[in-house]
């Protein structure tokens, strides 16, 4: 009997998807388990795998279609020499239970900030004055109200202006089209991936008051203990590890977090949500843009589990395979430069997060100790700051536990 | 030598011209408004007003014949017919003046005469020619004119009144005796408004329409309600209805009606004319300029302007819906723009419709039908007045509300009441609907108890899960 085989939902929150590529042809033959077509998210891409076998009857919907919604009929499944019919009513079938993520394509990332559960657009940063079907509308349709200029009495958003703006968002070929075709310019369509990050960074950078603060820590004390406690780990085997710095560091910053528990919060409107555990997203960069995973409750792993769950978090963030809980959430971000030896830099907050500490590389150079000149391994690491949350003095002593604990590095395997 | 040149000046002086002047004059702007018959248009002298004293009369005859219903008793109830009628006209003269009075408060002179555009004067001004009943004629001048010269009923060929036998809604209004067998044709607002106040009264009615319901721009649930209740009233009640040529007696009138193919004749003493209206565009110096007529009404853009610059029509010369408080909305909206000020076109489905029948007909915004047609999916509430606690107790439990939302965004697409008093509880959803409030708005809402209003509420939840009371 045939079959539709339905837009999958490959997350809780996914309401829409482009459907990147059809594995399978029209006419060929589908085992339970094939991989039938490749879904793009917001985050990643994804296989919808067939549940029944046939003969992949018809395509409803072409590769490339975007903003396919959850639960459409993409294809219809037939049995062998079953006609394909025009329409089915019943039964309906969601094609995949398990999408396993396929890798993704291109490109370089600055700056760290990705991931966290999509914000509700219509959370108001300052008081938005809109019409409570303004407020609906924008929030179905994903339209930030505080980027629209209200027509109605003093100011107010209306319907009408939220549907201006909808009818003015550009499509990716207007965009293209209008940039100078002269010099060898070539438009490139943006991923869903970039896509997003240009939303939540413009976001993130537009309505967060952000600020930063700088400070040296030396890492002698950390690397000497990284080659002590390395130098325990057997050979090869299941127990065996070997520490990154990075590994280190995300301990140091759940340790901070501890210590500075006014750091590890969110702002929302009505109320500081101050978050238990110290889940700290790591900063990956992909060929086309980057994701940031989570070593969950890091404050109470050793650095041994540290380790070897951040290796596979971001072989599989590499890989593409991330299921969507390991990359959205977390409550403190860390982006780490210091393999590309830049001296310092500053990321952009990471919402609903309040800070992120962006990492250089550490060097060698001459620093003063008491009267003496000596010599230290050094790098600058620098927090960016929510102001709405975090203020000045906690940012500072936030800085200050955490150069205490890499420079007194025996906290981290307490 | 009195002011001859203004900022604006308004020709008509119903509840479109008035308003433009007075709001002219709030706005510091200088006005002046040219009136040919009396202030205050038909809608405060042959229309909306007196027809409102003549149907609480109406309504006061029912309750007397109905006393029983709440324990009374009494012999020999009747009326004096002329009394009614002069109570009407007492009503409406009593505004007339007090529109008057606020003109001159307002400083805002009034020319009486018959006002037409006559060209443009030199530096660019329209020159607005005043014709007295008598007397010689004078030119006003102006930067902007605006036109509310209002609309008139339409005479169909063959059923034109003839004051006597066939009225218009003007011999309606003021008539000598009650005809016991009445025909009325045409159930919009006016013919059923009408019918509703000669039944009540007492005459044999009969409503003819062409259409296949009545009050045909109602929501359809409303319309069968209404006809339910008007024919338990005893009204005859004919609808997809054609009417024929009419044969004229002495004193009474002989009128074929055919529905679904059969020809029956009606005899009865006087006939009502309510087939709509045109649009007073003759006379006003149009010809020769770049406005624009469509059957009977100057054609505007959203904001009043007509296709001659400084020139504007609003109220019901500019078109449907027909409604005193269009006119007197797009009247400020009018001035609003002339004076600088940001101003929105009007939205027609936020505009309400009352019509003052028994019961009452009250209605905002898309039906469940034009919804559906708009492309909507809709979530439909309803809820019977026989359900609502105050309307039991006040013996008037025929009726309903209904609600329609746009199911995707909670948006109130439309209201539409059939009861005692929902032509003044109908603004509860028109603020509604002009604030953009959605169903949770107003599911939050308390109101009070009891009232018939709390079917408003009972109608936004049945709409979402589920009336309390139904």
């Amino acid at each position: 009997m045939a079959t539709e085989i339905l837009m999958p939902a490959l997350s809780p929150t996914m309401t829409e998807g482009k459907l990147a590529r059809w594995l399978k042809k029209e006419g060929d033959t589908v085992n339970s388990g094939d991989v039938l077509a490749e879904i793009e998210t917001d985050k990643a891409t994804m296989e919808v795998e067939a549940i029944e076998e046939g003969i992949l009857g018809r395509i409803l919907i072409q590769e490339g279609a975007e903003g396919v919604a959850v639960n459409t009929p993409i294809a219809i499944l037939v049995e062998e020499g079953e006609a394909v019919p025009d329409n089915i009513a019943t039964p309906k079938n969601v094609a995949s239970a398990e999408p396993a993520p396929v890798p993704q394509p291109v490109a370089s990332a600055p700056v760290a900030a990705q991931a966290a559960p999509a914000q509700r657009a219509d959370k108001p940063v300052g008081r938005v004055v809109a019409s409570p079907l303004a407020r609906r509308i924008a929030r179905q349709k994903n339209i930030d109200l505080a980027a629209i200029q209200g027509t109605g009495p003093n100011g107010r958003i209306v319907k009408r202006d939220v549907e201006a703006a909808l009818n003015k968002a550009p499509s990716a070929g207007q965009v293209a089209s209008a940039l100078p075709a002269s010099g060898g310019s070539s438009a490139v369509p943006h991923t869903t991936m970039r896509k997003v990050i240009a939303r939540r960074l413009s976001e993130s950078k537009a309505t967060i008051p952000h600020f930063y603060v700088s400070i040296d820590v030396e890492l002698d004390a950390l690397l000497a203990l990284r080659a002590q406690l390395n130098a325990m780990s057997p050979a090869e085997g299941a127990d065996a590890f070997k520490l990154s710095v990075n590994d280190m560091l995300i301990k140091a910053s759940a340790v901070a977090l501890k210590q500075v528990p006014e750091v590890n919060a969110s702002y929302t409107e009505d109320a500081m949500i101050l978050h238990e555990d110290a889940d700290i997203s790591v900063a990956v960069s992909l060929d086309d843009g980057l994701i940031t995973p989570i070593v969950k409750q890091a404050d109470r792993k050793s650095l041994k589990d540290i380790s070897q769950e951040a290796k596979d978090l971001i072989a599989r963030a590499r890989a593409g395979k991330l299921k969507p809980e390991e990359f959205q959430g977390g409550t403190f971000s860390i982006s780490n430069m210091g393999m590309y030896g830049v001296k310092d830099f500053a990321a952009i907050v990471n919402p609903p997060q309040a800070a992120i500490l962006a990492i250089a590389a550490g060097k060698k150079q001459a620093v003063v100790k008491g009267n003496e000149l000596a010599i230290a391994t050094v790098m600058t690491v620098t927090l960016s700051v929510d102001h709405r949350v975090v203020d000045g003095a906690a940012a500072a002593r936030w800085l200050s536990a955490f150069r205490t604990a890499v420079e007194s590095p025996l906290s981290l395997v307490l | 030598m009195s002011q001859t040149d203004f900022d604006i000046i308004v020709i008509g002086g119903g509840p479109g011209g008035y308003v433009a002047a007075l709001r002219a004059a709030q706005l510091k702007l200088s006005v002046a408004v040219v009136e040919a018959n009396h202030l205050g248009g038909i809608c405060l002298n042959w229309g909306c007003i007196p027809t409102k004293a003549l149907l609480r009369a109406s309504e006061i005859n029912h309750l007397l014949h109905d006393l029983g219903t709440y324990g009374f008793k009494a012999d020999g109830v009747s009326f004096d017919f002329k009394a009614i009628v002069a109570r009407s006209r007492a009503v409406s003269k009593q505004l007339a003046s007090g529109v008057q009075h606020l003109l001159k408060k307002a400083k805002v002179p009034v020319f009486k005469g018959f006002g037409k555009l006559n060209g443009v004067a030199a530096g660019g001004k329209r020159k607005v020619l005043v014709q007295p009943e008598s007397g010689a004629p004078q030119t006003l001048t102006a930067k902007h004119v605006i036109l509310a010269t209002g609309a008139r009923a339409r005479a169909l060929p063959g059923l034109e009144a003839d004051g006597k036998l066939v009225w218009s809604y003007r011999e309606a209004l003021v008539p000598d005796e009650l005809p016991k067998r009445l025909l009325v044709i045409g159930s919009g607002a006016i013919g059923t408004e009408f019918a509703s106040f000669y039944r009540n009264m007492g005459s044999e009615v009969t409503l003819v329409e062409v259409a296949p319901r009545i009050l045909p721009v109602e929501d359809e649930e409303i319309s069968a309600l209404a006809r339910k209740e008007f024919e338990k009233q005893g009204m005859r009640v004919l609808t997809s209805a054609k009417v024929g040529a009419l044969k004229k007696g002495k004193n009474d009138v002989t009128v074929p009606v055919e529905v679904g193919g059969k020809t029956e004749t009606i005899t009865v003493d006087r006939v009502i004319s309510a087939v709509g209206i045109v649009g007073n565009v003759e006379n006003i110096g149009l010809e020769g300029t770049k406005i624009k007529v469509d059957r009977t009404h100057v054609v505007t853009d959203d904001l009043c302007r007509t296709g001659e610059p400084g020139v504007y029509a609003i109220g019901d010369l500019a078109g449907a819906p027909w409604l005193a408080h269009k006119a007197s909305h797009e009247a400020v909206m009018c001035v609003e723009a002339i004076a600088g000020k940001t101003v929105h076109p009007i939205d027609v489905t936020k505009i309400p419709g009352c019509t003052y029948c028994r019961p009452q007909v009250a209605s905002v915004g898309y039906t469940e039908a034009r919804a559906k047609e708009a492309g909507y999916k809709v979530r439909v509430g309803k809820f019977p007045l026989m359900a609502n606690g105050k309307a039991l107790a006040m013996g008037e439990p025929e009726g309903m509300v209904k609600t329609v939302f746009d199911a995707q965004t909670g948006e109130l697409l439309g209201a539409h009441m059939i009861g005692a008093e929902v032509t003044e509880m109908i603004q509860g959803f028109v603020i509604a609907r002009t604030a953009e409030l959605t169903e949770a708005e107003l599911m939050e809402t308390i109101f009070p108890h009891p009232t018939i209003s709390e079917s408003m509420h009972e109608a936004v939840l049945a709409a979402y899960g589920g009336a309390l009371h139904f």
